[in-house]
Order: structure tokens, then C-alpha cells, then sequence
């Protein structure tokens, strides 16, 4: 038996019986959020569809591999499967962008692949960095953000590095 | 506007790349191809998206990001002292931290923008040490549940798209720590400048 079997019908289950012994209308609450994920994907897929028409013919016309290989020798010396710099180079630009060339690399690889998992750990342990920045100091008045472009870039080449390692603790080589 | 530049830039080079390697068929079939699949995406993600922003929405009614927001004032009290002195911004701070945990990203900006204000307050739009720091920590993901990404390995066929859960966790908190880091020793080496 898988683990992640278990946890999650025990997840549902738990969240749900804290919630009613907290006297919360617990099926309220699923459909409320359940609605809520509708309209995050109202805005998703017409992202999704300028954005993977992009990141297709970007592969078929074969520029993907050309990048791939510019910047290989830089992400071998990292760990980092030479496949991903696509993801890398939009991770911290556009967070749909990065959905979108991720599920291209699961589709094309296999959700189980090496590459298809640390793409998906990637995106798991990092965020759209210059909107964020841009969000907060845009609406806190800031313009002089100091050091903290060079810090969460840090944090976002850290993130890619530990994708791939965790990856390769958890499920084994390349 | 930079996505603009990026997708202009992704379509142009792959017409030149098409054209230069005869690819154009291809390149041609794939615009299709992927406007197509994007929807496809879009409707086979749709179910484990939906269930999930159910729980964290049956979560946050019962009191469980207060729990985690009383649960993290300590920590954060100590990673930005004198911003955590006006009990508003604190509480703003802490609430966006567990909206951000609970991948509630829709709730974690506000909170953090309002925190991120009356951190700004009279220093002539300079950013302080500590307001770099929440920034930082806010570009940095420390989702619990990543939703959205084992929807889309799901849609992709993976039947166990939770597995990468544990390695999501460790990659998450050596890039935080990371962040953190960097952003305390370039905080430090220009000062002494």
C-alpha cells in the first residue's frame, strides 16, 4: 500500500471531524472553497492556452533544445537535469508560464520521470518572484528594494538545486 | 508587460527556428496542439483543484490558520523584532505566513501587502532590512499542500500525485532558509559599506 493511500482519505476525513466538532457547516465550507477553485481555473486556462501554444512550438521548432544545451553545462555542474532550464528561465517571471511549461515537461517525460517529478518539485518550492516583489513594494510605495531581488533569486537557484537532490533522496538516481 | 516580451520572443524564435531547420509543419501542428491541450489541462485538473481548496477552506472556518498564525508569532516575533512592536503588523504577518502554508494565495497577498504598508510607514520608500525579509519570505514557497501541482501531475497521469510531498517539503525549506540567509548577509555586508 501506498502511503500517500492512506493519507489522504485520512486527511479528508480529519479535516472534516475537527471541523464539525468546531461547529462548522463543513459541507458549506468544501463547496465554498470547491467554487473558489473554480474561478482560480477561470483565470488559469486562458493562461494556459496562450501560454502552452507558446511552449509547444517552442519545442517542435527544436529552439527548446537549443536552450537547453546553452545553458547545460552551467545546470550539470548544479545537478539540475539540463531538460528543466526552460522552467527555470519562467519560474520567477510568470507563475502560469511555469505551470504550463512544467506539465509540458510531464507529459512529454511522464509525471513519474525524473525529470517530470523535479519539475513538479520546482514548482512546488518555489515562487513567481518579480511579481511578488513588484506586488508588495508596488503597493507598500517602496522604490528602492535594496537587496531583496538578490536574496529571493537565491532562494528561487537554492529551491532548483534542492528539487533535483530531494528527487534523487526520495525516489532514487537519474 | 514582461510576459509580453517573453511570448513574443517564444513565438518569433520558433518561427526563425522552424524556418532555419524545416521544422514548420511541426511548429505549426504544435500552436494548435498546445492551445488544445491547454484546455484539456485545464478541465482534467479542474476535480483535485476544486476538493482541495474545499479543505483548505473547511480549515481556515475552523480556526486552524488562527491556530497556525498563534503558532508562528514567536518565530516571527524574532525574525523581525521591531516591525512585530506594532501588534497590527504582527498579526498581519502571522496570518499571511499561514495563509501562505495553507496555499491560500488568494488570502496570504492582502494580508501581507497590509503588513508590508505599515512597514513602510516614514521611511521615505527605502525598504528596511525587515521589510526585505518579508519579502523575501513571500517569494519563497512554503505551501504545505501544493494543490495546483498535483493536479496538473494528475491530470498528466500519475495516480499517486502526492508522492512528492516529502521532497517538495525539503527542497521548500532549504530554499526559504537559504533566502533568509542571503538576505541577512547582504543586509549586513552593506552596512558595513
Amino acid at each position: 500500500m501506498n502511503l500517500s493511500s492512506l493519507v489522504i482519505p485520512l486527511l479528508l476525513s480529519a479535516v472534516a471531524v475537527y471541523g464539525l466538532g468546531k461547529r462548522v457547516d463543513v459541507y458549506a465550507a468544501l463547496t465554498r472553497g470547491a467554487e473558489e477553485g473554480l474561478t482560480v481555473l477561470l483565470r488559469v486556462i486562458p493562461a494556459l492556452v496562450g501560454l502552452l501554444t507558446a511552449v509547444s512550438m517552442f519545442r517542435a521548432s527544436g529552439a527548446m533544445e537549443w536552450l537547453s544545451g546553452l545553458l547545460a553545462p552551467a545546470l550539470e555542474s548544479l545537478g539540475i537535469p539540463q531538460e528543466t532550464a526552460p522552467l527555470l528561465l519562467v519560474r520567477p517571471v510568470s507563475g502560469n508560464g511555469a505551470l504550463a511549461v512544467a506539465s509540458d515537461l510531464m507529459s512529454a517525460y511522464g509525471p513519474d520521470s525524473y525529470i517530470g517529478r523535479v519539475a513538479a518539485v520546482m514548482l512546488g518550492s518555489t515562487e513567481t518572484t518579480f511579481y511578488t516583489i513588484a506586488v508588495y513594494f508596488g503597493s507598500a510605495g517602496v522604490h528602492k528594494t535594496r537587496h531583496t531581488l538578490p536574496a529571493a533569486l537565491a532562494a528561487d537557484l537554492t529551491g532548483f538545486v534542492a528539487a533535483a537532490l530531494a528527487v534523487r533522496l526520495f525516489f532514487g538516481g537519474s | 508587460m514582461e510576459m509580453a516580451w517573453v511570448w513574443t520572443g517564444m513565438v518569433t524564435l520558433s518561427l526563425l527556428f522552424g524556418a532555419a531547420q524545416g521544422r514548420l509543419d511541426a511548429v505549426a501542428a504544435a500552436a494548435l496542439e498546445g492551445a488544445r491541450s491547454a484546455v484539456e489541462l485545464g478541465i482534467s485538473m479542474a476535480g483535485i483543484l476544486c476538493l482541495w481548496s474545499g479543505v483548505m477552506e473547511i480549515m481556515n472556518a475552523s480556526g486552524v490558520s488562527a491556530g497556525l498564525a498563534r503558532l508562528f508569532r514567536p518565530l516571527l516575533r524574532r525574525l523581525l523584532p521591531e516591525a512585530c512592536r506594532d501588534g497590527e503588523t504582527l498579526a498581519a504577518v502571522s496570518a499571511n505566513v499561514s495563509a501562505n502554508l495553507l496555499g491560500l494565495g488568494n488570502a496570504a497577498t492582502p494580508l501581507g501587502i497590509r503588513a508590508a504598508r505599515r512597514m513602510a510607514r516614514g521611511c521615505g520608500g527605502v525598504a528596511s532590512d525587515e521589510l526585505c525579509l518579508l519579502v523575501v519570505l513571500n517569494t519563497a514557497s512554503i505551501q504545505l499542500i501544493p494543490a495546483t501541482i498535483a493536479s496538473v501531475r494528475a491530470a498528466a497521469g500519475c495516480r499517486t500525485p502526492f508522492d512528492i510531498l516529502p521532497a517538495v517539503w525539503l527542497a521548500s525549506v532549504l530554499s526559504v532558509t537559504a533566502g533568509l540567509l542571503a538576505a541577512w548577509l547582504l543586509s549586513r555586508g552593506r552596512r558595513r559599506l
